[in-house]
């Protein structure tokens, strides 16, 4: 666990580093990639909500401070990203191909419009029709750029204790057991 | 087949399954408890350093402290990728090239157009103007009005020096209507349509015009036709004249206004007298003149037409 933590922090503090330098100054189709929320669901969806959402803090607070923006503002909103994609891994999402490009369509939609009214209730300028003109563009950027990270942050964090993983399913109401061993 | 329910069937791998409560309840609350008091306390958190941040300048030394420790490695990030954004840059140039090129190149065609419109513009206008300057001088002939007309032709052939021009019947103009030029004479008007008019210049072979030396108005003759397509004889000058080299010619008219009065008013300028010659044979002198209208860029034209005959 610190072993992962230590890596989270080196990652998202690099991935940080290369969002706000090279990142986010081309805006191909009219919007930018955010590689940092990328990372950041990847990582949530491998290590589990406390972990997303603990990531997501960080990496908020470091975005905040490198823009020299409001501190709190990013953080609250990966906080609450990475913790919901945290669970949604650790309950139905873990292992399933679709799980990484849902999570990041989803939550890249929902985070476009918590800055936007987050932005809105601090009195900064919250133009809606530039967040709406700028949103297909981060989104197909954000799906596009979903498969790499997430092939990363798998290669970085193996999936844990496969001992938890259930392999066999006994039916309701049948009178034989399986056989041992199944599928394993 | 009946499917055969007793068997239990093996799942698919790594389905998502919700973890069992095997181990207890104990540890899934406590689980549960610890996620949701990570979660609150990242989000109060949140809200702390947001308010903080928003409010007041507490944290502007954190801040400015983590922004200062992200700087280098922001910059050695920029650093790093400079070259690969020059060489996107470059890619991307390339790729556009072709493109700006074309369109580069008709930007150049269309100004080059407009300047070329724009230098014709400007010829035209110092030509109308000095055709406006001489009809409004004293050397304009009385007694007639000028029509400016745009040449639309130029002499087919030598054997054939004519112009047609844009001003016809509906304009005033008609037949033997003499046309000059700021420079001077250039012909008389041979054929009329309602808004085209063909025009005999003083170089063709028909061409006649009763003429006389400024310096010496006694010496009087007929300006011809000359050897070359642009170039005149002053002829029928009696030897006993003087004609020098130089002498400007000028149009006679018909100052005793006789039964058969000359066509072309007096005082217009035709041309200088380029040489004289008299042979002990001739009766007159040969007398060469040099028009000053150059006939080979006739661009506009004024028609002179008599007051009293005007159209309205």
């Amino acid at each position: 666990m610190t072993l992962d933590a230590v890596k989270a922090a080196v990652l998202l503090f690099l991935v940080v580093v290369v969002q706000v330098s090279i990142v986010s100054a081309y805006h191909p189709l009219g919007g930018s990639a955010d590689l940092v929320l990328v990372t950041l669901l990847a990582l949530a969806l491998l290590r589990g909500s406390i972990f997303g959402a603990i990531a997501g803090f960080s990496a908020g607070f470091l975005l905040d401070s490198a823009h020299l923006s409001t501190l709190g503002v990013t953080s609250l909103l990966l906080t609450v990203g990475g913790f919901l994609i945290g669970r949604y891994g650790e309950t139905t999402a873990r292992d399933r191909f679709h799980a990484p490009f849902t999570s990041v369509g989803v939550v890249t939609i929902l985070y476009a419009f918590g800055t936007l009214a987050l932005r809105f209730v601090l009195g900064d300028p919250a133009p809606l029709s530039r967040a709406i003109t700028e949103l297909p563009a981060v989104f197909v950027w954000n799906l596009v750029l979903t498969m790499p990270v997430y092939a990363v942050c798998r290669w970085l964090f193996p999936p844990t204790d496969p001992g938890h993983r259930i392999h066999d399913v006994r039916l309701i109401g049948v009178s034989q057991t399986a056989p041992s061993g199944g599928g394993s | 087949m009946p499917r055969n329910r007793t068997v239990s069937r093996i799942a698919v791998l790594g389905s998502p399954v919700q973890r069992g409560s095997a181990a207890g309840n104990s540890s899934t609350r406590s689980s549960a408890l610890r996620r949701r008091l990570v979660l609150g306390t990242l989000i109060i958190g949140s809200l702390v350093l947001l308010t903080l941040s928003f409010r007041s300048t507490a944290l502007d030394s954190t801040e400015g402290l983590a922004a200062s420790a992200l700087r280098p490695f922001e910059v050695a990030a920029n650093r790093v990728a400079r070259p690969f954004q020059d060489a996107a840059g470059w890619t991307k140039g390339l790729i556009h090239a072709k493109a700006k090129r074309d369109a580069l190149q008709r930007e150049v065609d269309e100004l080059r157009r407009q300047v070329s419109a724009e230098q014709s513009a400007i010829h035209e206008n110092d030509t109308l103007r000095n055709l406006l300057a001489y009809r409004d001088s004293a050397r304009f002939p009385q007694d007639f009005h000028g029509v400016a007309a745009r040449v639309l032709t130029n002499p087919a052939t030598s054997f054939d020096q004519t112009v047609t021009v844009d001003a016809g019947s509906n304009q005033g103009v008609a037949p033997e209507d003499v046309v000059v030029t700021a420079d001077g004479l250039v012909g008389q008007v041979t054929r009329v349509f309602s808004n085209i008019s063909r025009v005999m210049l003083i170089t063709d072979p028909d061409s006649a015009v009763r003429s006389a030396d400024a310096n010496n108005l006694a010496a009087i003759g007929i300006v011809e036709h000359g050897s070359g397509t642009s170039s005149v004889v002053l002829s029928r000058v009696t030897k006993d004249k003087k004609v020098n080299v130089g002498d400007t010619v000028i149009t006679a008219g018909s100052p005793g206004q006789g039964q058969l009065p000359s066509l072309f008013p007096r005082n217009i300028n035709v041309g200088r007298v380029t040489s004289v010659n008299a042979s002990d044979t001739d009766l007159f002198k040969q007398i060469q003149v040099q028009p000053f209208v150059d006939f080979s860029s006739l661009e506009s034209v004024l028609v002179l037409i008599p007051k009293a005959s005007a159209h309205p």
